[in-house]
């Protein structure tokens, strides 16, 4: 069973039922003693990182708890975004600082938000990714971007390149809406529920 | 890189599609959730779902259909038309949008744009600007109209934009009535002045007819993303064929799919 973790961010039902469709069970929910049960974890969300203050207390606990136990965690969009340490964002909220550095707006240069369909540039071996080709095309809408760090495993670039996807142990990010991202986010997703 | 995007439109009518001309004259095109997928499968990069009678007694069809397009459609997904309120838009999202777009109500209370984003994000959030061109005596200007083309609301369609963006809008759908339905191209100009205006994406609308069309509206136009609804769904232009033409006039596309 997968908890897709409901913290009031956006719309969720997307992302249940791109699971729906590749016949994986999930359920979202906002209650600590289920998220200790499941075995994987998903943490979506689109909008303002404001919004991760509602994942303070026992649901933070809850999910802290979950990566001790090292099961698999998959954070979308927003949801990537707090696995870093802060956002420009909301500079008086913290991130779970899982990933260093912190997230920042697009430069002036470029159109914010990054809507649509750009590539993803491979950078290291991934199970989240695996068997995606190079260059893949995957949709994005955000205007706050993760940085490059050690873990990333995939880029991409507009006004610079960012983090696309990030990979350490258990833990895996998109910044891309895999559910929202044709047959190549729906691979994506099967790789995680095969995990 | 960043691609434009190609948006496959449909005019739904009591859960029919259809497709008007200049806002009338209505066909009967199919069944919107198989074309949907049909668009999605051939390389469309969003589907946008507009309910153009939005009358209260098709209220719950739309909603039917909205739930069946969305199961299976794993690509954007936008529904609007008579989405009035902050309630109307949350029964879209449960049914499966992604993205609503709004127009007449918000022209009314800008601050239905901010309820939403408040709620569902900027992202989720499009208005819709339905424009039209009026001559005076210094020249052309853009003027917005309301409930379906029908009404003058006396408001400019690049202020419009530029207030609809302050007010939380994620992306302006603009629709130049002058084109809609002619097959005639679309109004670059309407476009490249919005789009200098504001600073989030704007998906043309409005005179698809031929691939010259859409190069035109990402080159002189400069818009972020096109949208034409009978130049596929009579089987014109393929959205692939399309695709493939507009990457090598050099516009960057998402192909293959």
């Amino acid at each position: 069973m997968i908890a897709i973790v409901d913290y009031q961010a956006g719309n969720l039902a997307s992302v249940r039922k791109a699971f729906d469709h590749l016949g994986q069970e999930s359920v979202i929910t906002a209650d600590p003693e289920l998220i200790a049960q499941t075995d994987k974890i998903v943490l979506p969300g689109v909008g303002n990182f404001e919004a991760t203050a509602a994942l303070t207390g026992p649901l933070q606990e809850a999910v802290a708890s979950a990566i001790d136990r090292e099961i698999p965690v998959l954070g979308i969009c927003l949801g990537m975004q707090w696995m870093f340490e802060s956002s420009q964002e909301a500079p008086q909220l913290r991130g779970l600082g899982l990933f260093p550095g912190a997230c920042e707006k697009f430069p002036a240069e470029v159109k914010s938000p990054h809507v649509g369909w750009n590539r993803l540039h491979l950078r290291a071996t991934s199970r989240l990714l695996r068997g995606l080709p190079e260059r893949s095309f995957v949709y994005f809408t955000h205007s706050y971007r993760a940085p490059l760090v050690e873990a990333t495993v995939a880029g991409c670039a507009y006004g610079g390149t960012f983090s696309a996807a990030v990979e350490r142990g258990q833990l895996f990010g998109v910044q891309f809406h895999p559910e929202k991202s044709g047959t190549a986010g729906l691979e994506l997703l099967r790789n995680f529920c095969q995990l | 890189m960043l691609t434009k995007r190609i948006i496959a439109c449909l005019d739904v009518d009591a859960g029919r599609v259809v497709k008007g001309v200049q806002f009338s004259s209505l066909r009967d095109a199919g069944d919107p959730a198989e074309l949907a997928l049909t668009h999605g499968r051939a390389g469309a990069d969003e589907v946008v779902l507009l309910d153009i009678s939005a009358t209260f007694e098709h209220r719950s069809t739309l909603l039917d259909v909205v739930r069946r397009t969305a199961r299976q459609l794993f690509i954007p997904f936008t529904v609007g038309g008579g989405i009035r309120s902050l309630d109307d838009a949350a029964a879209v999202f449960d049914a499966g949008a992604d993205k609503v777009t709004v127009n007449s109500a918000a022209l009314a209370d800008p601050s239905l744009v901010t309820r939403i984003a408040h709620r569902y994000g900027s992202q989720a959030v499009v208005v819709a600007i339905d424009a039209l061109r009026v001559s005076n005596g210094n020249g052309t200007s853009f003027g917005v109209k309301a409930t379906g083309g029908r009404h003058s609301t006396g408001r400019n369609a690049v202020e419009w934009a530029t207030d609809a963006e302050r007010h939380g809008a994620g992306e302006i759908m603009l629709t130049s009535i002058d084109r809609d339905g002619t097959r005639g191209g679309f109004d670059c100009e309407l476009t490249s002045a919005v789009v200098n205006a504001v600073n989030i994406p704007v998906i043309a609308s409005g005179g698809a007819g031929a691939v010259e069309h859409f190069v035109e509206v990402f080159r002189q136009g400069r818009a972020d993303a096109a949208l034409a609804a009978s130049v596929f769904h009579l089987g014109i232009t393929s959205i692939g064929d399309l695709k493939q033409d507009l990457l090598a006039a050099g516009i960057p596309m998402r192909w293959p799919c």
